[in-house]
């Protein structure tokens, strides 16, 4: 969104809804673009609009934000607003395994890794 | 990763999410951690940048006010896909180390670190050992290979940096990709042990 005069408006303010801190979204997150968020049409903010098409392969929200060029805490807002909307998922790692053991703390995880790196 | 009903998600959880890891890869300026990552990674390394007054701010009020977005702060990264369901990304600290606010988010939850160390400059890796034995995150030191270090030279760095046995030390070339697998793969596993024997 631009005005006038060329300025770029901040589309970052929408924060109703969200369903955690932003701080929280881990930066190896995954972020998906659901079946709403492809049926969504053309988003009429363009960074929004670029996350939900690169999104239909699941993304860091870091590669969110470096492939759409903003920095990291306004990547974090943006997909934190989508996935209020319904738009994207959000697989946390640290957020899916609360309570029980982290991935990285996790054997089974930990040799699935080890034998991943082994097989490259 | 299973592919389910696309009807039935309507944007909830009832796809099957991959699950992602991160390795953390920390030294010190121009020590060759965006080589390391390079090495390896699947795509070119990519770069996110971070604003100086995120840690002090929260995002909602900068993001009024841009006059504040001077300083920014870089890290460089890598993503391997291990599996349908399983990727890990590598993370190289901002050479810079005074930026510890962006290391808080890089290692959070992260496997481990590769401490890279240039031996003509061992004092570069300090801050970063400090920051990783002060948090208990997994992590080796790997000596790149500038002018030839040699396996023999192990012993003498660990004595410099005072850092005890159970630490894995290796000699690697960052830019040599089955080189930097071995550091991972030696990494993974040092975490392995540090779970089975904690
Ligand atoms: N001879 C040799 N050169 C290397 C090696 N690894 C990296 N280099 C070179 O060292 C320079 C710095 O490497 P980078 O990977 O950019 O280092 P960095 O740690 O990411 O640097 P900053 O992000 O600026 O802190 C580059 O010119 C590399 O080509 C190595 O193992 N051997
Ligand atoms: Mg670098």
């Amino acid at each position: 969104m631009a005005t006038s005069d060329g300025r770029r408006v901040r589309p970052y303010l929408a924060t109703r809804g969200r369903t955690r801190p932003v701080q929280d979204i881990a930066i190896e997150a995954l972020v998906s673009t659901t079946t709403n968020g492809r049926d969504h049409g053309a988003d009429p903010e363009p960074e929004r609009e670029r996350i939900l098409r690169l999104c239909h392969s699941p993304r860091s929200v870091a590669e969110v934000a470096a492939i759409v060029s903003t920095p990291l805490g306004v990547a974090r807002v943006l997909v934190a607003d989508l996935e209020s909307e319904n738009l994207v998922r959000v697989a946390d790692p640290h957020a899916a395994y609360a309570g029980s053991s982290e991935p990285a703390r996790n054997l089974s995880v930990l040799e699935r890794v080890r034998d991943g790196l082994r097989r490259l | 990763m299973a592919f389910v009903d696309s009807e039935v998600s309507g944007g909830t959880a009832a796809d099957q999410d991959a699950l992602s890891v991160k390795i953390v890869v920390a030294g010190g300026f121009g020590v060759g951690k965006t080589t390391f990552v390079g090495a390896v990674s699947e795509i070119e390394p990519l770069r996110t940048e971070a604003l100086m007054t995120e840690a002090s701010t929260s995002v909602d009020d900068l993001s009024m006010l841009p006059e504040k977005r001077t300083t920014t702060v870089a890290m460089d990264f890598g993503r391997i896909t291990l599996a349908d369901d399983l990727v890990l990304y590598l993370f190289g600290t901002p050479g810079q180390n005074r930026f510890w606010f962006m290391w808080d988010d890089i290692t959070h939850g992260a496997i481990g670190a590769v401490v890279l160390v240039d031996t003509r400059r061992l004092a570069d890796c300090f801050g970063a050992i400090d920051y990783v034995e002060q948090r208990g995150i997994p992590f080796l030191v790997a000596l790149n290979a500038f002018d030839g270090v040699q396996e023999h030279d192990v012993e003498d760095v660990r004595d410099a940096l005072q850092i005890g046995p159970e630490v894995p030390f290796v000699v690697t070339d960052a830019r040599e990709r089955e080189s930097v697998k071995v550091v991972l793969v030696t990494l993974v596993e040092h975490a392995m042990s540090l779970i089975q024997q904690p």
